[in-house]
């Protein structure tokens, strides 16, 4: 907050260093966010839940991130996220039980020219396979 | 900092690199560093450590063909490899001065022949974070020429005389927007970029920042010297971390130069940048959604007028222009008006940078002069669709854009060629479709990515582009009547009519293109219970026996 001279329009570059750090932003921080940053907490919770890249839930230990921009989406990104979904037994945004893998879909991260996309932990691997897919699961799963 | 000064930079720089006999530079671009990029680079460097030869190793921005990568280049024989991996790096150092790796040599003559590079022209040949690389080639020379010999006005005049049009999607002439926000008064003007890349399956403006940030840099203190701003922001999708870093190392080598910051050149000229991090929404893309961000609120439209060069951030004049289109600003400067409106087509000049993609052999970066065929685009550089496929048609556009057929492939690129079409030009996505894709479901998807997208402040499109999404999922179900596509293009025109900004206006582009070329398809579905390209997964209906 310092760096950006505690100005109330860098209200979304706060939330970026706060999810940053902790991963995902509670209660907590938005309120102290909001008081620090003297903008009203309705204003700084309608700018986290308008915005995709804020999350108010707690990521698992591994989060898997499938592409599904439109040349993902040609390629196939559809049978990924099915796949992913069906071995984790959770929907898309949700974690699994044990709080291991968290499966996310994105909106295009730029690396159409490797469609189909899958971010593992951040990383990107390109023309992703379901059974590499899975396997990568299947290591996290016991990690 | 004078232009004297400059030359200096720009000649050590050159007598740096005689010391070597061979340069080798590696591509370090998102989709290269996704396969190995940076272990290669490494390997190279302790390769010609162990060989004794004098060869510099430079990591530089994407070269263009991704689907080749990771991909290294050799110069000066400018013998380009492919698919290199760190295993290869010996073998690559040890051929130096001899016959080049025949297994790795890479022939894409027809991929580069019809290409012309203007913003792409160092991407490749620098190393993105050093300033001096640009400046080695011609860089920020437009900006001292701008400051010290040619008036604000001069500029506006050389940016209207070239002809360029906003690369953002809209078009709208560059020349003229500067000159409404020069005119416009008051004491505080701000400029601003557009690098919320929002489209998916376009990556050009990522490529652009990751591979020359400081030619945006560059393009945006010429903006603002034209119409007299003082601050400046570049708005970056957080889904690019690389293209983050690389700006904010260009800033700060460019304050350090003293070509950002409190009397630029000693000149009474002062400029500054701030980088502001998106969020993921595509509405941001929107000029008035994406103010509404840097101002920390929520990213919703307003309806213009008052457009933001009159009132814009905080409700001063605001001059905002894509990062394509800041790309562009540089070279104009340098070479005049009339050397780039030389290029392109009679109503849309210059050169484009298109991101191919999709069901296509070569796909990646590709600047192509205005006017080019779509067929010389697919077929010769982009090598057409691999598996011996069909093609079937390219979307253009994202989800503003429409699906062009393969009729109408002979047609120019171009504004308004591709708006007769049904399709726009938007940021240069190109994505290739063949046989094995079914248009009403892509048609769906893209309904499905402005419906989660809307930002709900309007109900044409909130609600719209829901109902849509409905009758479109119906109709792949296979449980539609011809009625629901009567009702389906009807509800077209009433979002397209009726919603507050660009993206409910163009929401129903995908759905009316489709409709408009692939009838047949939805026909398909509706009556025969079938889906042509396999896609859909429609329950068969159960054959009554007579």
């Amino acid at each position: 907050m310092r760096k950006n001279g505690f100005a109330r329009h860098a209200l979304i570059e706060t939330l970026h260093t706060v999810q940053s750090s902790f991963g995902y932003l509670d209660d907590d921080a938005i309120k102290f966010v909001a008081q620090t940053l003297r903008v009203p907490l309705s204003q700084a919770y309608g700018v986290v839940t308008f915005y995709h890249y804020f999350s108010l839930k707690p990521p698992g230990k591994h989060t898997v991130t499938i592409c599904a921009g439109t040349a993902c989406y040609i390629k196939g990104a559809d049978k990924l996220i099915e796949a992913a979904e069906k071995h984790l037994g959770v929907a898309q945004g949700q974690t699994t039980s044990d709080g291991q893998i968290t499966l996310m879909t994105a909106r295009c991260v730029g690396a159409c020219s490797r469609a189909p996309v899958v971010l593992c932990d951040g990383e990107v691997a390109g023309e992703m396979a379901s059974e590499q897919m899975i396997e990568q699961l299947e290591r996290w799963a016991v990690e | 900092m004078t232009l004297e000064e400059l030359e200096q930079i720009a000649q050590s720089v050159k007598q740096e690199s005689a010391k070597y006999d061979y340069e080798l530079n590696v591509c370090m671009d998102l989709a290269c560093m996704s396969q190995g990029a940076d272990k290669l680079k490494d390997a190279l460097v302790k390769a010609v450590e162990a060989s004794g030869k004098t060869v510099m190793v430079r990591k530089t921005g994407c070269m263009g063909p991704c689907s080749s990568g990771p991909l290294v280049r050799v110069d000066p024989q400018e013998t380009l490899y492919h698919h290199v991996n760190f295993g290869h790096a010996e073998a690559i150092v040890n051929n130096l001065g001899g016959d080049p790796v025949p297994s790795l040599q890479c022939d894409l003559n027809d991929h580069f022949e019809s290409q012309v590079r203007v913003v792409l022209e160092n991407a490749g040949h620098i190393d993105p974070e050093k300033i001096d690389d640009y400046i080695s080639r011609d860089g920020y020379k437009a900006l001292l020429m701008a400051l010290t010999e040619m008036t604000p006005n001069g500029i506006i005049h050389r940016i209207t005389e070239s002809g360029l049009r906003g690369r953002g999607g809209g078009g709208y002439p560059t020349g003229l927007k500067w000159g409404t926000v020069a005119k416009a008064t008051g004491d505080m003007k701000y400029v601003v970029c557009n690098g919320d890349e929002g489209d998916p399956g376009a990556f050009m403006d990522r490529s652009v920042m990751e591979g020359d940030p400081h030619r945006v840099i560059e393009g945006m203190a010429l903006a603002a010297y034209a119409v007299g701003a003082s601050k400046g922001f570049i708005y970056v999708r957080a889904e690019y971390p690389i293209a983050v870093a690389r700006l904010t190392s260009g800033l700060r080598d460019a304050r350090r130069r003293g070509l950002l910051g409190n009397n630029i050149c000693n000149t009474p000229f002062s400029f500054d940048i701030e980088i502001r991090l998106g969020a993921g929404a595509f509405v941001c893309g929107e000029e008035t959604a994406l103010l509404a961000s840097i101002e920390g609120k929520r990213g919703t439209p307003k309806p213009r007028p008052p457009y933001p060069a009159v009132s814009g951030l905080w409700g001063k004049p605001t001059l905002i222009n894509n990062v394509e289109t800041y790309a562009n600003i540089a070279p104009i400067v340098r070479n005049g008006g009339k050397w780039f409106a030389s290029m392109g087509s009679e109503r849309s000049k210059g050169t484009k940078v298109f991101a191919l993609t999709g069901k296509i052999t070569n796909t990646g970066l590709v600047e192509v002069p205005m006017g080019i065929k779509l067929r010389e685009i697919i077929e010769r550089i982009g090598g057409g669709v691999p598996d011996g496929h069909k093609f079937k048609a390219v979307q253009t556009g994202g989800p503003s854009g429409g699906c062009i057929p393969a009729e109408l492939l002979d047609l120019g690129v171009s504004y308004d060629g591709l708006m007769k079409v049904g399709s726009i030009m938007g940021s240069g996505g190109m994505i290739v479709m063949d046989d094995t894709s079914c248009m009403v479901n892509v048609a769906r998807f893209f309904i499905e990515f402005c419906m989660t997208e809307s930002c709900g402040k309007c109900v044409p499109c909130r609600a719209g582009t829901a109902q849509m999404f409905t009758l479109l999922s119906r109709i792949c179900d296979g449980k539609a009547t011809m009625d629901d596509l009567d009702l389906l293009i009807e509800l077209c025109g009433t979002v397209k009519e009726a919603s507050l900004c660009g993206l409910g206006q163009t929401a129903p582009n995908p759905v009316l293109s489709t409709i408009q070329y692939f009838k047949n398809e939805y026909i398909e579905h509706i009556v025969n219970k079938r889906c042509p390209a396999g896609v859909c997964k429609i329950q068969a209906p159960v054959e009554v026996l007579a």
